[in-house]
């Protein structure tokens, strides 16, 4: 069954907190991967990989460039989730 | 500004080692004359014929914080661990810069290991065979990579001198050290943070180092296993662990009132050029790195009380050792305290020369030598007074100690320290 935009926010903010240390509570949609959540260019493919797993989602390279927010990553995966 | 010839002193020291944490506990362990040694648990390690080691008494990922630690090797996080102790210890509070007493121009690190982020390479192939490509870490790169130690302290503490990693086995922390006091000499720095850092017990390097009949096969009697000296030693325990020190130009310390261990003369070197594994048995070489010392620096021989020997309990090294020491010293190797750390640190490998040379600055410091522990029979070619089962008292007055370090490849680094 696929995922809500709550459950993939929700899921997001579980990896950033792994990989970055980021509370939970702070990875809302609006907020920059790289400006806000000290997600680095390397964190960000770990990120990525974490999310395709966790949501049965693939996300090509060129594609990644164009997450910069949690809101632009979990639109992505609202529209391409499996 | 520039020099070349300015005088290097000691002004911060940090460690964490088989025997503790941070460098008074390790200090504690070494005048106890503890063992830092122990069986190696765990099913991977089951069927090697080595399965003992001296393993850092405190995980670093007990002192770091997860997103910290996760992209460091191991032997970066103990780097870091040490680093972070020493430049507290120095006196400063924050990164250059931050912390107005250091400017970053003038701020350098210099720390190495002997292999690198070993541990990281082969549990990254691991993944890649058990879970495909694209589960590799993208941090694998900065991770394993021999100058990430370096590095990542010189971003801790912004460093832009300079941020190096010489590389020359088990002499790499010695001549960091010696290089980063090269740097301060010649005007490049004022201040530099160098040392040694190793992280290598993993299967694939215990089973290598063993194949190659380096390391001891005492798995019955691990806190006896590193023996230095002794007639039945049969060679070396490996160990992992950091030590780091402070060095500053002696104007720069007393310009903000740091307190000062002591001074750090200089380095000699040398190379074999005899064999890629084997020491050169009449140590010729280490001869040579001695007789450079005593040339390059005002080092006389008549002050030297104290040497933390290389030493690593294999049959042809401690002996080749002492031999050069004999030569260069004559009669003045009488007057020196001869105390080998391993027997209690196992080997640290490119991290040997950092732990050691805190334990060097120590030792002149409270001016107590270190005991060499499980010395039962002392080989009689020994021809040299070793420190035993206890710590001694080192004279009152200036006094000067030694601490050697060599490496597979024939590198010799003798570095030279003295109380102010």
């Amino acid at each position: 069954m696929a995922a809500t935009q709550e459950e993939i926010v929700a899921g997001l903010a579980e990896i950033v907190n792994e990989i970055a240390g980021i509370p939970t509570e702070d990875v809302q949609l609006d907020k920059s991967f790289t400006d806000d959540l000290d997600v680095d260019s390397l964190s960000m493919v770990e990120v990525v990989v974490a999310a395709e797993e966790r949501f049965d989602v693939k996300i090509p390279d060129d594609d990644v460039k164009n997450l910069k927010t949690v809101g632009d990553a979990t639109k992505y995966i609202l529209d391409h989730q499996g | 500004m520039s020099s070349t010839n300015r005088t290097v002193v000691v002004t911060g020291i940090g460690a964490t080692t088989p025997l503790g944490g941070d460098s008074a506990s390790t200090w504690e362990g070494l005048l106890a004359g503890r063992s830092g040694v122990s069986p190696l648990e765990g099913e991977r390690f089951a069927d090697l014929p080595v399965r003992i080691a001296a393993s850092a008494a405190v995980d670093p990922g007990e002192v770091l914080p997860r997103p910290v630690a996760r992209k460091l090797d191991r032997s970066a996080q103990f780097a870091l661990i040490a680093a972070r102790e020493a430049w507290a210890d120095a006196g400063f509070t924050a990164a250059a810069g931050e912390d107005q007493a250091i400017d970053p121009d003038r701020l350098g690190t210099v720390i190495a290991s002997g292999i690198g982020g070993v541990t990281t390479l082969l549990d990254q192939y691991d993944v890649l065979k058990e879970k495909g490509a694209r589960r590799v870490s993208p941090h694998t790169v900065p991770m394993l990579m021999p100058n990430s130690p370096s590095a990542n302290v010189g971003l801790e503490v912004n460093a832009q001198a300079g941020v190096h990693t010489p590389v020359s086995a088990c002499a790499s922390g010695a001549e960091a050290i010696g290089y980063a006091v090269e740097m301060i000499r010649t005007g490049r720095a004022d201040v530099v943070v160098a040392g040694g850092t190793e992280a290598a017990i993993h299967p694939l390097p215990v089973a290598a180092f063993a194949n190659m009949m380096a390391m001891s096969k005492n798995n019955d009697e691990p806190q006896k296993a590193s023996r230095p000296y002794d007639t039945a030693r049969d060679g070396f325990v490996l160990g992992e662990g950091a030590g780091v020190v402070i060095l500053e130009s002696a104007e720069h310390a007393a310009k903000r009132g740091a307190r000062v261990y002591c001074e750090a003369l200089g380095q000699g070197l040398s190379a074999d050029s005899h064999h890629i594994a084997q020491p050169e048995p009449t140590g010729r070489g280490i001869a040579a790195a001695l007789q450079n010392l005593l040339d390059s620096t005002d080092l006389k021989a008549s002050e030297v009380v104290h040497l933390n020997a290389h030493a690593t309990s294999t049959p042809q090294g401690d002996i080749a050792e002492i031999k050069a020491l004999r030569k260069i010293l004559g009669e003045d190797l009488d007057h020196v305290a001869v105390s080998a750390t391993k027997s209690m640190t196992g080997h640290l490998l490119g991290g040997a020369g950092g732990i050691e040379t805190v334990a060097t600055v120590l030792a002149l410091y409270c001016r107590t030598a270190p005991p060499t522990i499980n010395v039962d029979e002392l080989d009689e070619t020994v021809d040299a007074d070793i420190v035993r089962d206890e710590p001694r008292a080192l004279p009152e007055g200036t006094i000067a100690a030694i601490n050697n370090s060599f490496g597979f490849g024939g590198h010799n680094v003798v570095l030279a320290f003295r109380t102010v």
